[in-house]
Formats: C-alpha cells, sequence, structure tokens
C-alpha cells in the first residue's frame, strides 16, 4: 500500500508535466484549431535555455526563470507569424505535418547549438526531501505540483478576469463573430502562442531537475497528446486531469506491469479513450456541419 | 489552352487519355526493364529504393490524397511486412506465397487499424495512428520468439523455384510489384470505390447523405493502403536482408509522409517523384558535405570560415533540419507538391507563349471549423 501511494505521488508529478504539455496543446487548439506537433519541442527549448541562463550565465534561478519565460514567448509569437499564420485554414493535416517540421527544425537546431550531451540544472529545490510519516516526498516532485496548481489558477484568472483573457475565449468560440466585435484575432493569435510556449518552457524548467536536459527531451511532448486526447482537447481542466491520470498510469504500470508495458501504457489508454469516448472525459459531444 | 475532346465513353474510360502519355509510361517501362544492364549496381540498388518508397507513397496517397485520412504510423505496417517475411522466409515458404500473403495480413490490420477511424477525424485520427505505430514498435522489441527482440533478424535470400533471385532478381521482383501496385491504385482512384474516397474528403456529411457507406469506404482505404505499405515492406526486408525495430520508427513514419508532401498530395506521380527526391537526399546531403566548406573557403577565402561550415554540416541534426525546412517550405509554397511543379511546367510548354502564373493562382483558403457551433 506504502509503495502505491509512493508511485502514486511520483506519477502524479510526471504527469502535471504532461498536463502542462497538454495544456499547451489546449490553448492553441482552442483559439487557432491547429494542434501544435512542436509543444514538446518548445518545453526542450525551454530547459535548454533555462541551462544558459542559470548554468552559463549564472543568473539567479528565478530571475532566470523569468529570462527564459520572456526569451521563449517572444519565440512562439515569431513561429506563429512565419508558419503557422501562413498556413491557417489549410487541411488539418498540412497544418499537423507543418508544426511536425518545425519540431523536427528546433530539436536538431539544439542540439547543434547545446550539443548531445545530458546537462543539469541546479534549483533551490534540488536534493530536498520532506517526510510525511512515513512517504518520503522529494522537493522536486512537490515543486512541479505546487507550480502546477498555481499556474491554473493564474491561467484560470486570467481568462476568466482580465480583458484580453475574455477577447481570447471570444476568439476561440468564433473567430469572424470576435472580428466584427473589434478584437483583433491576429494580435490574440499571437499571444496565444506565446502563452502556449510560455507554459511548456515553465514545464520544461520544472522537469530539468528530474530529467536530464536534452534534445530528445520534446519526445515527451508525444505523452501529452494521450493526456490532451483524455482530456477532450479543448478542456483545460481536462488536459491537467488527463495529464494526470496518464501520469499515474505510466508509473504504476512501469512498478506492477512486466518491463516494456510503461513505455505504451499511456497510448494503450488513449486508443481505448478513444474507441470508448472519443470526444475525452470531460470534452462535449461534437457534431459536424456540412 | 488544349482541350481534351471527349467523344465517347471510352474516352473517358481509358487507361491512358492520350496516344502520347501511353508511349511516354511505356518508355518508362522499357528504361526500367533495361536498367540492370545499362548501370552499376549502385544505382541499382537506388532504384529498388525508389521503387519501395513509390509503393508505399501510392498507398499514403489513396490514404490521405483521396480518402482524406491522415496516418502518421505507416513505418507500422512496413514492419508488419517486413516481419511477416522474414518469418516466413525463416520457414522455408515460397516467396509467392508470402508475398501476397504479407500484404494481405498487412491489409487485414490496416482494415483494424481503420475502424477507430470511424469515429475519428483530423487530429484524432493522427494521434492514434501514431499511437498505434508506437505500440507496434514496442512489440517488436519485446515479443523475442518471433521478431527476435532488440537485436533484429537476418532474412535468407529469396529463391524462385529453387534459385536464389539475386540482386537484378529482386530488382524486376520491385518494377513488377510497383506496376502492379500503381495499375491498381489507378484504377480504384477512376472506378467508383475512388469517386466515394473524395467524396468522403470532400465532405462526410455530404458523401453520407447522397449514400457513400462511410465505413465501409474509409476502413477499406485504411486496409488497401496498409496493404501497399505491407507489400513493401516485404521488399524492403529482401533488400536490406537484417531487420531491427528500431528502423521501424516515427521518423519513418514522417519520412513517408514527406513523400505525398514533397510529391504532391493527390497525385500517384507525385509518389513516384517524392519518393525519388527522398532517396536522393541523402547522397544530396553528402555532396553538401563534401563540397560546400570549399567552396565557402574559396569563394570567402578564410580557412577558418571553411572548417565552420564544415563542422555544421556535419553536426548529427542536419538531416533532420533539412527534412523539417523541406515540409515547412513545401506545405507553404507549393502545397501541390513537385507534382504541381509538373503540371506547371507541362502548361507553361503546351500554351508557350501565352502561360499566365495566375491560371495556378491558389483560391484564399480560410479557416474552416471542425468544431460545431
Amino acid at each position: 500500500m506504502l509503495d502505491f501511494v509512493q508511485q502514486t505521488i511520483s506519477g502524479v508529478a510526471v504527469g502535471c508535466v504532461y498536463g502542462l504539455i497538454a495544456l499547451g496543446f489546449v490553448l492553441i487548439y482552442k483559439a487557432t484549431e491547429v494542434v501544435n506537433f512542436a509543444q514538446g519541442e518548445l518545453m526542450m527549448l525551454g530547459a535548454f535555455l533555462s541551462y544558459t541562463f542559470i548554468a552559463t550565465l549564472g543568473l539567479n534561478y528565478w530571475l532566470g526563470f523569468l529570462a527564459c519565460l520572456v526569451c521563449m514567448a517572444l519565440l512562439g509569437m515569431l513561429m506563429e507569424r512565419l508558419v503557422v499564420r501562413p498556413i491557417l485554414g489549410y487541411p488539418q493535416f498540412s497544418i499537423v505535418m507543418a508544426t511536425i517540421g518545425l519540431g523536427m527544425v528546433l530539436r536538431s537546431l539544439a542540439g547543434m547549438f547545446w550539443g548531445t550531451d545530458d546537462l543539469r540544472i541546479e534549483t533551490p529545490f534540488s536534493k530536498a526531501v520532506y517526510h510525511l510519516g512515513p512517504l518520503v516526498i522529494a522537493a522536486d516532485d512537490l515543486s512541479i505540483i505546487v507550480a502546477t496548481a498555481l499556474l491554473c489558477v493564474i491561467l484560470y484568472a486570467f481568462f476568466r478576469f482580465t480583458r484580453m483573457g475574455v477577447a481570447m475565449q471570444a476568439v476561440s468560440q468564433n473567430m469572424l463573430a470576435a472580428y466584427y466585435m473589434g478584437i483583433p484575432v491576429k494580435r490574440m493569435f499571437a499571444s496565444i502562442w506565446a502563452i502556449s510556449a510560455m507554459v511548456a518552457t515553465a514545464a520544461g524548467i520544472l522537469l530539468a531537475p528530474i530529467t536530464f536536459i536534452h534534445s530528445n527531451l520534446g519526445f515527451l511532448g508525444l505523452k501529452a497528446f494521450p493526456a490532451a486526447v483524455l482530456g477532450g482537447f479543448t478542456s483545460i481542466p481536462g488536459a491537467l486531469v488527463g495529464g494526470v491520470i496518464i501520469g499515474v498510469v505510466e508509473t504504476l504500470s512501469g512498478f506492477y506491469l512486466p518491463e516494456g508495458f510503461k513505455d505504451i501504457a499511456a497510448y494503450v489508454v488513449l486508443l481505448a479513450v478513444l474507441l470508448v469516448r472519443p470526444q475525452g472525459l470531460l470534452g462535449g459531444a461534437m457534431l459536424k456541419k456540412v | 489552352m488544349s482541350f481534351r475532346i471527349r467523344t465517347g465513353y471510352e474516352d473517358d474510360l481509358r487507361l491512358f487519355k492520350t496516344r502520347e502519355s501511353a508511349i511516354a509510361y511505356g518508355l518508362l517501362l522499357a528504361v526500367l526493364l533495361a536498367a540492370p544492364f545499362l548501370i552499376g549496381s549502385y544505382f541499382l540498388s537506388q532504384i529498388v529504393f525508389v521503387l519501395i518508397y513509390t509503393i508505399v507513397g501510392v498507398g499514403l496517397v489513396l490514404l490521405s490524397g483521396y480518402a482524406g485520412q491522415t496516418s502518421i504510423g505507416h513505418a507500422a505496417f512496413l514492419a508488419i511486412g517486413a516481419y511477416t517475411a522474414a518469418n516466413a522466409a525463416k520457414y522455408g515458404v515460397p516467396i509467392y506465397v508470402y508475398l501476397p500473403a504479407a500484404a494481405l495480413l498487412t491489409g487485414v490490420v490496416g482494415w483494424l487499424v481503420g475502424l477507430p477511424a470511424l469515429r475519428l477525424h483530423g487530429i484524432y485520427l493522427a494521434i492514434a495512428t501514431f499511437a498505434f505505430a508506437l505500440i507496434v514498435e514496442e512489440i517488436l522489441a519485446r515479443w523475442e520468439r518471433v521478431t527476435n527482440g532488440n537485436e533484429g533478424m537476418m532474412i535468407k535470400p529469396a529463391t524462385l523455384v529453387g534459385k536464389p533471385l539475386g540482386e537484378s532478381g529482386l530488382y524486376y521482383l520491385c518494377v513488377f510489384c510497383t506496376v502492379v501496385v500503381v495499375l491498381l491504385a489507378v484504377n480504384v482512384i477512376r472506378s467508383p470505390t475512388g469517386r466515394a474516397f473524395v467524396a468522403l474528403r470532400d465532405s462526410e456529411t455530404a458523401a453520407r447523405s447522397m449514400g457513400v457507406d462511410a465505413a465501409r469506404y474509409k476502413t477499406f482505404a485504411f486496409a488497401l493502403s496498409a496493404g501497399m505499405t505491407g507489400l513493401a515492406g516485404v521488399l524492403y526486408a529482401h533488400k536490406l536482408s537484417f531487420i531491427s525495430p528500431e528502423m521501424f520508427t516515427l521518423s519513418l513514419s514522417i519520412e513517408f509522409v514527406m513523400i505525398i508532401i514533397i510529391g504532391g498530395v493527390a497525385s500517384i506521380r507525385g509518389a513516384a517523384l517524392g519518393a525519388i527526391f527522398m532517396i536522393m537526399v541523402d547522397p544530396l546531403l553528402v555532396l553538401l558535405k563534401d563540397g560546400l566548406p570549399g567552396l565557402i573557403g574559396r569563394i570567402s577565402g578564410s580557412p577558418l570560415l571553411q572548417d565552420k561550415a564544415s563542422v555544421l554540416l556535419s553536426a548529427p541534426g542536419v538531416k533532420s533540419l533539412i527534412f523539417g525546412l523541406i515540409i515547412i517550405f513545401f506545405i507553404i509554397h507549393e502545397p501541390m507538391g513537385l507534382d504541381g511543379r509538373w503540371i506547371k511546367l507541362k502548361t507553361w510548354l503546351t500554351q508557350f507563349p501565352f502561360y499566365r502564373p495566375a491560371t495556378f493562382r491558389r483560391q484564399k483558403m480560410y479557416l474552416k471549423s471542425e468544431r460545431g457551433r
């Protein structure tokens, strides 16, 4: 039983990272109906930037975090402007492939720039361990869970109470109507990409102390797809719940099932969900017009 | 303008629309048949790879270009074909039995994968196929009794009536398979099935209200495409004579999709052009690595810049960087792919002084929502 709880906690921590990446998918998909297959690469780039800022340039952790967020927000906007905006309205297939291409470019550029060695950053919470009765909780895991919860509250408040957040919701509900109401749709798209890149960056920096920073870190983004689909792809809380479920399932199947199941558990869950409930756990039913 | 005037139904039903195209394809076939006597074994094996990629490309064109279903997991079908061949060859089954059998088996698997496609569209389908491919990849590594795990498998050379097939024999087998697959694809496209595919692609709701059985045609498209890929898998296994799970990864699936993006999504000819392009990338890259740094050094006159360039070009990520840029470039600037270029060139030649680029100007596209409103 203790093992179970212990594994569940570390699963929740990993799941929060999946959830944060999935959140990036969902934000972009809700607003622009583009599925960004390069989301994992954005996370990787965020982690690498944090290495440059914190380990190489010797900035304070929090300052480095902030600098990464700013840089990645700019990069997100740039990606939107250069690659995604010209192909809005193309068949979904083309857009998916374009973002896959974008991911390949980012991955190989990161490999060229930062090399292929495993990198690490020091965080204020490294190596600290909390004891909760018989349970042992690593501070890194705890930091991920707390930061994810915090980020959720911030995003919720942003979309609920700020002018810009409400405008973004309007754009994602009906682009044309939003445009008629005087909302600058193009600028909203750019901001959505910036926010999504920042969320990915946060995930990357939080994950950096747990796993090494490597140019293949972006493949973790592929694990976030099951999370997003599980949550319904258009629901922000759904993405997080989906992420946590995937993380827990993965960790537990790694612990209890034979070797090999850990890597595919997420995808088995994904296929099962798609077969039984394609709209996801929290998504609404979809109807398609001609 | 050049018009093709049709005076009877036969004009529209013929396989070759004009006599010129019949002659052109006949010549192409003649050249392909004569190739082993004309060129060395390096180029012959490159052509074999082009033919294998063409078969996969044709399968994807049918699925993505005509039936409008996305798949980024075709490497899994290739793997199923390849491993079927390897196991059948191990037990001494003759190639003329397991070649169609592997295609059939892969087709059945494709049909099974197509089942969720009935409820999914667009992005969900892409994710489902890609999850399927990852699961297959894991099974290949773990099911050691059949696949020999990560150590990989050697494939016995193919024999035909006791005699080894040899290099040129394999080449002719590839040519034969490609011709069969292309003819099959062309015939499917111009039959009611192909028209049903196109109708489903353009609007599923409209097609269904016109009486197209969406479930049947979608799963059939998947089965057909997977079967073709499985056939290619058998040839691929024999060409390489060694297969292991890490050859059938996500990046191979993406290479397959690149074939049709570069070639042109809804064109059989495009699949061949895309396959040629994809196979040529590697030799071209080698040329670039050898030639470009020297050229830069000579132009700029600084050996430092030359060293920098050669280090940059031999970095491990260069190929994937170039692939990524190619994908983005083609999607933004030439959605019709190389086939579109071909058509434009042909139009330019036939209408020589009167060609206007505006003929092919794309319609402005607006975001069409996939969500219900």
